[in-house]
């Protein structure tokens, strides 16, 4: 690889490091992870003031929004990592890019069903065929078919370069989806529908929102990292450092 | 304290989603956890029967399963 | 490196596949005999008053062929796959894209061609009206080619693996959203009376564009898979 990367990335990259850097990074982010959620979730349900067009039902906006920008930023993260996956072999970057599509399907399914939660008091229906919700929903075939296709080979590490291809189109595929579906909604005139209705957000809602949105990013991390360490010792059943792990904890 | 849970009328719809929020969290965070466990109890399993191959190489054993 | 020049090489795999396509025509029947058991079937189902089957029968056909295609395409390369041909195919001194763009065009000839030959039987079994027909034609003929190329590559990526169905429609059906909504949209201006010529030239700057891009991403998708 080249010269410029630092020496301390090629480290990283090596499995039983990364394992002992995952650990080491995994309660710390966790930690953040539930304080900031926690005060986030304070502040939205309890200090945050009644919305004048939707009373409480707004409330749900607190998880819905991180969690639908959380679906699209674990995406384009897998995507990077399936990038570095397929360009250079990295055995990691295959890893994390195949440990993050289950988060992002987890985040995509939650931003579907509060999205639905919230819609059915506001719009009066569960579903309706908007450009965001279509296009979050093909976001879940698109996780999905990621999963699957990783899944469904023999050999994990060709299933993961595999995936990782799949992960790349896909990310060609979701504004084409959206630019699409936008054409098709004005084509039939459907109901304008307007995510934040007539009210203009107040700082006190912010606030909660902007927390939730750091919050969700450290679970993220946290997840990741429970993950690539479980994946690692699964991938490197053989190798001497994880026979050390596993004696010692038996021992334990 | 009531008020609260009720949340202007829309708890039915304000406790799932924090309800489906928290669970589906919960259950992606738990999932490779257990992973872990069951992955380093059959590495041990693998390792203890390699170790009692070596010691008692009976003759005529089964042949090395992998 | 002397191998034949890659027009004849060309050439050659799609003299092949037809061949091996016309040998096994009774495969070829099949797609075709899917889409019509299922367009007679929406009738039943929906009841047969004329307005409403009008209404739903451009979208109708345009599903029925995508569906009957999706049947066709988890074989495009297993045959080849099986006997080693395609191996060869990858070891061959001739680039591999332009040769699956071949493998590609043989594929569609065999299954979406028959399938649009008969589209207006379907069309006319839901009564859709005869002025709607070349726009639905057009559509047809633009749509099908860009869903075979965008199949190959995920076809391609499923190379290396033994149950590969489900997973072919549930990675197919994101790739697919945009070509069936510009396909359908155009079929439904037409109906309406309105210029239908944007989502048309839509759907051929989509097929312009993957008739370069979807032949290089076969190639690497097929690289990924078969090494072991």
């Amino acid at each position: 690889m080249a010269n410029w990367i630092p020496l301390w990335v090629h480290k990283l990259g090596s499995p039983p490091i990364f394992y002992r850097f995952a650990g080491a990074v995994r309660p710390w982010a966790l930690a953040l992870a539930a304080l900031l959620g926690a005060v986030a979730l304070y502040g939205g349900l309890v200090l945050a003031p009644q919305d004048r067009y939707q009373h409480d039902a707004y409330r749900i906006i607190f998880i819905h929004v991180p969690c639908a920008w959380m679906s699209l930023f674990i995406y384009g993260a897998m995507a990077v990592a399936s990038f570095v996956a397929l360009v250079w072999r990295v055995k990691l970057a295959e890893v994390v890019a195949m440990e993050s599509a289950p988060i992002g399907a987890a985040f995509t399914f939650v931003t579907l069903v509060t999205g639905s939660l919230w819609g059915k008091p506001m719009w009066g229906t569960w579903w309706t065929w908007d450009a965001r919700l279509t296009s979050e929903l093909v976001l879940l075939f698109l996780y999905l078919g990621v999963i699957g296709l990783y899944h469904a080979f023999e050999d994990r590490r060709q299933g993961a370069r595999a995936a990782a291809f799949l992960a790349l189109i896909g990310i060609v595929n979701v504004p084409i989806v959206h630019f699409s579906v936008n054409w098709w909604n004005t084509l039939h005139q459907g109901s304008t529908v307007r995510i934040l209705g007539p009210s203009k957000i107040s700082g006190d809602m912010l606030w909660p929102l902007l927390t939730m949105m750091v919050a969700t990013k450290c679970y993220y991390l946290a997840s990741l990292c429970g993950r690539v360490r479980a994946d690692l010792l699964e991938l490197e059943g053989g190798k001497d450092w994880v026979r050390r792990i596993a004696e010692a904890e038996e021992r334990a | 304290m009531n008020g609260f849970f009720a949340m202007g009328g829309y708890a039915a719809y304000v406790w799932p989603a924090y309800a489906v929020f928290l669970l589906v969290l919960a259950a992606d965070f738990l999932s490779p956890a257990l992973r872990r466990r069951r992955i380093l109890r059959e590495l041990r399993a693998r390792l203890a029967r390699q170790a009692r191959r070596q010691r008692a190489p009976a003759p005529g054993s089964l042949p090395s399963e992998r | 490196m002397s191998g034949a020049p890659l027009s004849r090489a060309c050439a050659a795999v799609l003299r092949r596949d037809l061949v091996l396509a016309w040998r096994r025509r009774g495969d070829l029947a099949m797609p075709v005999l899917y889409a019509l058991i299922v367009a007679t079937l929406f009738p039943f189902a929906l009841g047969p008053e004329d307005a409403l089957l009008q209404r739903i029968a451009g979208g109708v056909v345009l599903v029925t062929v995508l569906l009957a295609m999706l049947l066709a395409l988890d074989g495009m390369f297993r045959s080849d796959l099986e006997d080693g041909s395609l191996e060869q195919l990858v070891l061959s001194p001739q680039p591999l894209a332009p040769l699956l763009g071949m493998k590609i065009l043989a594929h569609w000839l065999a299954t979406a061609l028959p399938l649009i030959v008969v589209a207006p039987l379907l069309a006319g079994m839901l009564h859709l009206p005869a002025a709607v027909l070349p726009a639905l034609l057009l559509a047809l003929l633009l749509a099908t080619p860009l869903l075979s190329l965008l199949g190959a590559v995920l076809v391609a990526l499923t190379a290396g693996t033994r149950r590969s169905g489900m997973l072919l429609a549930l990675m197919l059906l994101p790739l697919c959203v945009p070509v069936v909504i510009f396909a359908a949209g155009a079929v439904a201006a037409a109906q309406q009376g309105l210029p239908w010529s944007a989502p048309v030239a839509w759907l051929g700057a989509g097929l312009a564009l993957a008739l370069v891009l979807a032949p290089l991403a076969c190639a690497v998708a097929l690289r990924i898979a078969l090494d072991a």
